[in-house]
């Protein structure tokens, strides 16, 4: 992250001096205040305002060109498309070679998706959620887990025994949660430890 | 597949100068020697080798299309 320290009459100023060596404009920056302006006495013993002037890193930029170095090595022909709403990063990938992308059960889209997320996190103080889909696969999957979730609960209404997913990543158990939670009959909760953890339903 | 994993290490580590990456041909596969600066081992296998684990995913859809096998070690 580049930052630069300046001084000046006011806080303004000060401000306005180190965006223009910094070439940025205020969005892109962190301002912190390390010290107000002081007049003195009669001009004497008077000091100037000092701040310290961080530079936002562009996370798009960033994430953006780690995506297409990584798919340009794979040498796969895929376009990318990116959209940042808040601290959510949505990046969308179409093209021919795309199954390659997603792998099995989505396997190299979510490796994919956590290796950004790092990247993308390791320049930024907020938290940034990446989320990397590839021609709607994410949404076909949700469809899916829905289904099966719907299908899971009857068997346990039916027989009266849990049952046991197998190991799910997060937002796929999260899909099952959210898909149960208004059946009054089950329970779901999820146990085990990353990445085995796995969603169980139970009767209520 | 070399520059591959290079891309993703340096990424991720804070000494991207110290990523090396080596390639050795084994008999029925090619093993990828991945070697970082020590302050970076974390960064490279991250906790329960997740992020180890999602480098070798990644490695491994690129060395499909190849119609190849190959390993990614991490070495010390």
């Amino acid at each position: 992250m580049k930052v630069i320290e300046k001084t000046g009459r006011s806080v303004e100023e000060a401000v306005e001096s180190a965006l223009n060596e910094l070439n940025a404009k205020r969005e892109d920056v962190e301002i912190e205040i390390l010290e107000e302006p002081s007049r003195g006495i009669f001009g004497i013993l008077s000091k100037p305002a000092r701040v310290k002037v961080y530079l936002k890193p562009d996370l798009e930029d960033i994430a953006f060109r780690f995506i297409s170095k990584i798919l340009t090595a794979m040498k796969v022909n895929v376009s990318i498309d990116l959209k940042r709403k808040d601290n959510q990063l949505y990046i969308n990938l179409f093209g021919p070679n795309l199954g390659l992308l997603i792998g099995k059960r989505g396997q190299t889209l979510d490796a994919l998706q956590y290796l950004v997320s790092l990247v993308v996190n390791k320049h930024s103080k907020d938290y940034i959620r990446v989320i990397i889909d590839g021609e709607g696969y994410r949404k076909r999957r949700e469809k899916t887990l829905e289904r099966l979730a719907s299908k899971l609960a009857k068997k346990a209404k039916l027989t009266g025994k849990k049952i046991v997913l197998e190991p799910m990543p997060p937002h796929e158990r999260r899909i099952i949660h959210t898909a149960l939670q208004k059946d009054p009959k089950v329970y779901t909760h999820s146990e085990g430890e990353e990445p085995f953890r796995k969603v169980i339903i139970s009767l209520k | 597949m070399v520059e591959l994993v290079e891309i993703i290490a340096k990424a991720l580590v804070d000494n991207p100068e110290e990523v090396v990456v080596n390639q050795v041909e084994g008999e029925q596969s090619v093993i990828l020697e991945l070697r970082v600066s020590p302050d970076d081992m974390g960064k490279v296998i991250g906790k329960q080798g997740r992020i180890a684990k999602a480098i070798r995913t990644v490695v491994k859809a690129a060395a499909a299309k190849e119609g190849k096998r190959v390993v990614v070690e991490i070495i010390q």
